[in-house]
């Protein structure tokens, strides 16, 4: 009982604290103002004649790597910062149940983000008649997807109290994550290292994973491996702030 | 009830708490003192359940703090030094957060948090955000977070640092007003403050309890305790001689004077009252007294006394 209260009221805090900057108006701005452009300018949406969202999927992996961390950073950083990690866990608190708090509430943001690019899926269905199956599956993988990194910029924001190295760190790793099983980067690799750590490797990386998700195919071992991702990166997470050594 | 066994911290190769142990009563106001970096912080958080002693144990209310953090924590009420808030938040929401956690709910909760806003005088600020707050309001914000589950032992790290005078005397009338049924553990080096309000005294220095008693006992301890400062109308070498020749006398030090007027200062040989005898002796010589003050002692003394050993003034030096 405790455990659904603690995370809740946290939770609840979280999202205020976007909502209490500007960080969450801009965020979502230029998240809206980012896909829009990608899709319609770039992937020239209107000229591809076709009534998919591919256009539009396409670019998330992408903006999340920059734009994840910015929403990530701040969630335990600043509380080392500011010294109210101290306040948190004499509360009765267990990094369990904060965690648990915070990634939902930035999960939730992220989700808002997203849920809010609908007039893309209604423009798409004015357009033509898409395939609504494909597009809910592609919502899904992104909204994972998302996790997924905010999982990644959760972890290195307990690592430290900067927030721009939090960032920067969370930009590295997302950027493994999708470059991972990326062509050049797997050529560069087997030049040197056995082929099983290549696939292996390979293996971490979210692309495939997005991808096969974005064709529509809603194949539980990519839902397991998103979700490993994120199981991952919290207990890592979990790791950390359990051996907190106070200075 | 609060008892530390053993209690040892250790930070890499430092050790900032060695080996302490101690109990504290309901009822009693605690005053933590010592240098900076002694290892009163320190003690405090592992109580508070936020560090993890190296060795030894700690149980408030029978509950072990080590093993079973949060649900001690449930006993306590803690200020952490330097009152780290949410800044963005407003002084309301963040009580009603701090409620929230705490377990209450509902009208329960809006009760509790108007109580704590009416008990710390933060009503005029209540929907100001955090960082716009002066500092004595922010330390009430903090000490209204700590008092809201109302906790029967609060720990305050440093409650009156950098507060003016007539804020710390509204924090010491708080904390004075709760000290019947709490346990109250304040750390400060402000010695006026464990004078004002604390039962008891405890001088820590590199991590170990160096005195532990009432603040009048302590200031016993003091080289000046019962020390009589008296000015007599009388010639220097004469009066020295006077006074000097009192049985229960140890040292007379002449601390200022012309050829008339003389001030000494009459140490006891055993902490015995000397204001008797040394009026007799003015009399009896016929040496008019113009003042004469005993001395109670000073906690600063004793203060320095306990925890001036060759390691600090090392480090001061």
């Amino acid at each position: 009982m405790d455990m659904v209260q603690h995370s809740k009221a946290i939770a609840k805090r979280e999202w205020g604290a976007y909502f209490n900057s500007p960080v969450a108006y801009i965020f979502i701005i230029i998240f809206l103002a980012l896909t829009g452009f990608f899709t319609f300018s770039v992937s020239s949406f209107y000229e591809a004649g076709q009534a998919d969202l591919r256009g539009f999927f396409l670019w998330h992996p992408w903006l999340y790597l920059i734009l994840v961390p910015a929403v990530a950073m701040r969630l335990w950083s600043e509380e080392r910062r500011s010294g109210t990690m101290e306040l948190l866990f004499t509360l009765s608190v267990t990094p369990g149940q904060a965690m648990a708090g915070k990634m939902m509430a930035a999960w939730l943001f992220l989700t808002l983000a997203l849920a809010l690019t609908f007039p893309v899926p209604l423009t798409a269905a004015y357009l033509g008649s898409p395939d609504w199956g494909v597009i809910v599956c592609g919502y899904i993988s992104s909204m994972l997807l998302a996790g997924a990194y905010l999982s990644v910029g959760m972890f290195t924001s307990a690592l430290t109290r900067n927030q721009v190295i939090s960032f920067v760190l969370a930009v590295v790793v997302g950027l493994f994550l999708i470059l991972a099983g990326f062509q050049p980067v797997t050529a560069l690799l087997s030049k040197w290292a056995p082929s099983w750590l290549v696939s292996g490797v390979a293996a971490f990386s979210f692309m495939p994973h997005f991808e096969t998700m974005q064709r529509g195919i809603l194949d539980i071992r990519d839902v397991v491996y998103f979700a490993s991702v994120i199981g991952f990166m919290l207990f890592l997470t979990h790791l950390v702030l359990s051996n907190r050594s106070g200075r | 009830m609060i008892r530390l066994e053993h209690l040892v911290k250790k930070f890499g190769p430092r050790t900032a708490v060695d080996d302490i142990s101690f109990d504290v009563e309901k009822g009693t106001v605690l005053g933590f003192l010592g240098p900076n970096g002694a290892g009163k912080t320190t003690t405090i958080r592992m109580i508070a359940g936020y560090l993890q002693p190296t060795e030894g144990s700690i149980t408030v209310n029978g509950v072990d703090v080590v093993n079973h953090p949060t649900a001690a924590q449930k006993h306590i009420g803690y200020m952490p030094e330097n009152t780290p808030l949410y800044d963005d938040m407003t002084v309301w929401s963040f009580l009603t957060f701090i409620a929230e956690v705490r377990g209450y709910t509902g009208a329960a909760r809006r009760q509790r948090v108007d109580e704590v806003i009416e008990a710390c005088m933060l009503r005029p600020v209540r929907h100001q955000p955090i960082d716009t707050l002066s500092k004595g309001y922010r330390q009430r914000t903090c000490f209204a977070q700590a008092l809201l589950h109302n906790p029967s032992i609060l720990l305050l790290d440093e409650p009156t640092e950098g507060l003016d005078p007539n804020q710390k005397k509204v924090v010491r009338d708080m904390i004075s007003d709760m000290a019947k049924d709490k346990i109250i553990m304040l750390s400060t080096h402000v010695l006026e403050e464990v004078e004002a309000i604390c039962s008891r005294v405890m001088i820590i220095s590199e991590g170990r309890i160096k005195a532990d008693s009432t603040p009048r006992a302590l200031r016993k301890r003091s080289s000046l305790y019962n020390t009589l400062t008296i000015e007599v109308l009388a010639p220097a070498d004469k009066a020295v001689a006077a006074f000097q020749a009192i049985q229960d006398v140890k040292e007379v030090v002449r601390l200022s004077g012309d050829e008339q007027k003389q001030t000494l200062r009459l140490y006891p040989r055993d902490h015995q009252p000397l204001a008797v005898s040394a009026i007799d002796v003015a009399h009896r010589n016929k040496w008019m007294v113009t003042d004469l003050r005993s001395d109670q002692g000073r906690l600063d003394d004793v203060f320095r006394q306990v925890t001036t050993t060759d390691d600090v003034i090392r480090k001061s030096a």
